[in-house]
């Protein structure tokens, strides 16, 4: 069993357009090292020159943000659910936001 | 004693209620901080007067001034009130096409609306919201992703009340949107209580919300500071609506969807405590009841169709 990755829609571009894709690795560093071996330029959007999560970048293990739980040197195991997405603004104003997205 | 002077005075001190029905054990149970009891149905009652007071005090409004918020949402309305009471007038700026209802109740309350063009979403707003302002230097903007009296609202008030209530607390389990009320009830819980547990849920939205031109146009709360939460948990909307559908069913409360989302994490760390043999004493925060998010169709019919009547909105 491998591990399943869901992409946001602003980076398929890496990913020839797919939804989710699969991955390997112990970590979440050796797992975006492993989706960048075949989605190659993925890795440095996640991650800036200083070796940190991008700041608008948030990724979660079944649902829980990789933040704290070790960040990059975050556990993970086969089965594992990773999505991936941008921070967005949330709150009272977000209703009015959807709306337009919507509209 | 439950007699006030006035609405502004009924701010804050709402119940905490058990969950007897949905708390896995006798000794792991939930407990619901019920801030649908604010004068206008909001936790933002409490920010929304925060924020006045303090630019009050601080000598940025004064009588007669005029407050502008980008926002359609539980603050506005929260401001609304508010300013209505306190003598402002209130300019809401808000993308074009938000509901029917929003616009209403901010009308009713005494709000002046500018639509911002829609295309543009909560960004446009608030650059719109920026630009007017700037073009009103008197105007005064409280912008409360970046008002430290909003995190300071439930510093002092949400969290004392909370740890009066429930000496006992182990986990605080809130919603992340503006981050001021894990921020403020967090810091305090952290000063008062041993090892704590503060955990974010977060709403994940359909596609459509997310969909950015590039990471750059993300956007973090000014407010936020990480090392205040513990956890930090993304809930979908099926799960959501679930959560926000049992509650419900089994405890007889009607809230919102930020709060179906609330108690999903609620319920995850409760259900790892009994498993870890542990006490737990977990609060969570309902921000509003279900009124408002009705005619969304999602408190009705399969889960898969309430799913897809939420997808693309920022239901909580």
């Amino acid at each position: 069993m491998a591990i399943e990755v869901r992409i946001p829609t602003i980076l398929r571009s890496y990913t020839g357009g797919a939804k989710t894709v699969e991955g390997s690795g112990d970590t979440i560093a050796d797992l975006l090292t492993d989706l960048d071996s075949r989605h190659a330029g993925l890795k440095d959007r996640l991650i800036t020159g200083e070796g940190g999560l991008h700041r608008f970048v948030n990724v979660y293990i079944n649902d829980e943000d990789v933040r704290f739980l070790g960040a990059l040197d975050a556990k993970v195991n086969d089965g594992d659910s990773v999505t991936i997405l941008p921070a967005v603004a949330g709150g009272a104003f977000a209703f009015a936001a959807a709306q337009a997205l919507r509209g | 004693m439950a007699r006030y002077e006035s609405l502004l005075d009924a701010c804050g001190n709402t119940p905490l209620i058990g969950l007897p029905r949905l708390s896995p054990s006798a000794d792991v149970r939930l407990w619901a901080k019920l801030e649908d009891r604010n004068p206008t149905g909001s936790v933002k009652d409490r920010v929304a007067l925060w924020m006045v007071k303090a630019a009050e005090e601080s000598g940025r409004l004064r009588p007669g001034d005029t407050i502008i918020e980008p926002t359609s949402g539980n603050t506005g309305i929260a401001l609304a009130m508010v300013a209505k009471l306190r003598g402002y007038r209130l300019v809401c700026v808000m993308p074009e096409n938000v509901s029917s209802e929003r616009t209403a109740i901010l009308r009713m309350y005494g709000a002046e609306i500018i639509f911002s063009p829609a295309a543009g979403g909560s960004n446009r707003a608030v650059a719109v919201a920026k630009e007017i302002a700037a073009d009103h230097p008197d105007w005064v903007m409280l912008y409360q992703y970046g008002n430290e009296a909003n995190a300071r609202a439930h510093y002092e008030s949400t969290g004392p009340e909370i740890l009066r209530d429930l000496p006992g607390i182990t986990h605080f389990v809130a919603g992340l949107g503006t981050t001021g009320t894990l921020m403020g009830v967090g810091r305090y819980l952290r000063e008062k209580v041993e090892d704590i547990e503060v955990i974010a849920a977060e709403p994940r939205y359909g596609e459509l919300v997310y969909g950015l031109r590039n990471l750059d146009e993300g956007y973090v709360p000014e407010l936020y500071d990480a090392t205040v939460l513990t956890r930090r948990f993304s809930v979908g909307t099926r799960d959501s609506v679930l959560r926000t559908r049992q509650l419900v069913e089994v405890e007889g409360m009607f809230v919102g969807f930020s709060t179906g989302a609330v108690l999903h994490a609620a319920l995850s760390v409760a259900h790892q405590a009994l498993k870890a043999g542990k006490r737990a004493d977990v609060v969570f925060l309902v921000a509003d009841g279900g009124w408002k998010y009705l005619s969304t169709g999602a408190y009705g019919g399969t889960l898969a169709e309430a799913e897809s009547a939420l997808e693309g909105q920022l239901w909580a």
